[in-house]
């Protein structure tokens, strides 16, 4: 299952200051700078947003953290303890788990019971074949037990488009964790536990309108599988990583980018997630979101830059760092890690 | 290479109001209105579009819908199935025809 990443084949795109200079050096209407006309800033943090590593059961084609199995990264403990005890430090209401696969970290489960007993809403973002191993397959009873919300990914109700995004066999895989889900009553009204998908398209094109989306969804998961769930997210393909490889490759670069600057929606820009959330890489480093930090671009200088010195007074409004592959969160309806924002 | 159709031509639909800006302006309204949200949705609108660009087999329509089926959340599979709409429409006229044939047979026949 999946594809190799670009770390194993030693693609020039592995290297983050290259996959920058590659976006930088597109001929575009407009930079994101000049179409934002001010700078942006933080609006406080209502979202701790933890990335616990880069390893993952499987190698989508679109994964904007380059993850796979053959990675390595794994957010230490003393990380973890930073990031907990940075938590336990303010009132931000909910902490976001994702990765990888963030479920494969040795501490997952620890991190889930030391966050809800501190009162905060936890999400795991959860690539749902993960519940398919072994030893993972009593996870959904953990998270329900613990009530964590679900927010899952699936980029189609059609095999073929789910297999050709995220491998072979996924498709059949995520619609049996769907079912299972289903049965501990995740996604189904009434039962407080709530099961979210996320959707990214699959090709070189923008997301639908979320809501009639959402709607088309739940006619077809019901109708094919029998399946529920609650709320549909759609999100944007950001031109990084291994989708920009895939950009760059099939020869559909610039054309998406210049379809990312003609759609840039102002309506967008008080909603971007980057204004509440903070972002923690594997190694304890501090983003505006992991789109940022997946390309290396750190909190803006002078700023905390390490969980280690975290501190909510200095981040809560924040100057954000921006770059060309922004305009994947400001197009259209724009998009964000809770979908659609405008 | 040297052909009728180019794929950048799309970008320049809009020269077709330099000689005619009432009449372009006319129909971009018109456009635009008929392919907003109504008692059919814009996914739906976007996929009979796209069975009717082939119908009419117009290359610039082909590309354009396909993109904004697949931006209207339609998956290549309900795509398909909208080209074999057209195609069987098209088949059936023309076979449908066939009936006015057999009509003619049997006049000039004995």
């Amino acid at each position: 299952m999946g594809l190799p990443t670009l770390l194993n084949t030693r693609s020039p795109l592995a290297d983050t200051g290259t996959q920058r200079a590659t976006l930088a050096a597109l001929p575009l209407a407009r930079t994101f700078e000049d179409s934002l006309g001010t700078p942006l800033h933080a609006d406080g943090i209502s979202v701790l947003q933890i990335n616990v590593g880069k390893r993952c059961n499987q190698a989508c084609r679109h994964c904007h953290v380059d993850a796979g199995p053959d990675r390595k990264e794994v957010m230490p403990p003393d990380v973890v303890d930073a990031c907990l005890r940075f938590l336990d430090s303010t009132d931000i209401p909910t902490l976001d788990i994702t990765g990888g696969a963030p479920e494969l970290h040795p501490q997952f489960r620890e991190i889930v019971r030391r966050a809800r007993a501190a009162g905060r809403h936890v999400i795991d973002r959860c690539n749902l074949t993960i519940t398919r191993l072994p030893n993972y397959a009593d996870l959904p009873e953990f998270l329900a037990e613990h009530q964590v919300e679900v927010i899952a990914s699936l980029p189609s109700f059609a095999s073929r488009q789910t297999d050709a995004q995220r491998g072979e066999g996924v498709f059949e895989d995520s619609i049996a964790a769907l079912r299972h889900f289903n049965e501990l009553g995740y996604g189904v009204e009434g039962s407080g536990l709530v099961l979210n998908l996320v959707t990214n398209p699959v090709g070189a094109f923008l997301p639908a309108s979320q809501q009639p989306l959402e709607a088309d969804w739940k006619r077809e998961l019901q109708r094919r599988h029998g399946i529920t769930f609650n709320r549909l997210y759609t999100i944007t393909n950001m031109p990084i990583s291994r989708f920009l490889q895939f950009l760059a490759e099939s020869g559909n670069l610039q054309a998406y980018m210049e379809k990312l600057v003609a759609a840039f929606n102002p309506a967008t820009v008080d909603g971007l997630m980057c204004r509440y959330t903070l972002s923690v890489g594997w190694d304890g480093r501090l983003y505006d979101c992991d789109f940022n930090q997946m390309i290396d671009l750190g909190t803006a200088a002078g700023l905390p830059a390490t969980i280690f010195e975290a501190e909510v007074a200095a981040l809560a409004h924040r100057r954000i760092v921006i770059g060309q592959h922004c305009f994947g969160c400001t197009a259209g309806a724009g998009s964000s890690c809770g979908g659609s924002v405008s | 290479m040297d052909t009728y159709y180019h794929p950048k031509d799309l970008a320049r639909f809009g020269d077709m109001g330099k000689e005619a800006p009432e009449l372009w302006q006319k129909f971009s309204e018109w456009y635009g209105a008929v392919f907003k949200e109504g008692a059919l949705t814009e996914r739906e609108k976007a996929l009979i579009a796209l069975a009717v660009a082939h119908a009419v087999q117009c290359p610039y329509c082909i590309d354009a819908y396909t993109s904004a089926s697949l931006e209207k959340g339609s998956t290549p599979e309900q795509m398909t199935e909208a080209v074999h709409v057209a195609a069987a429409i098209r088949g059936g006229a023309s076979l449908v025809h066939g009936v006015q044939m057999r009509s003619h047979v049997d006049k000039l026949s004995m």
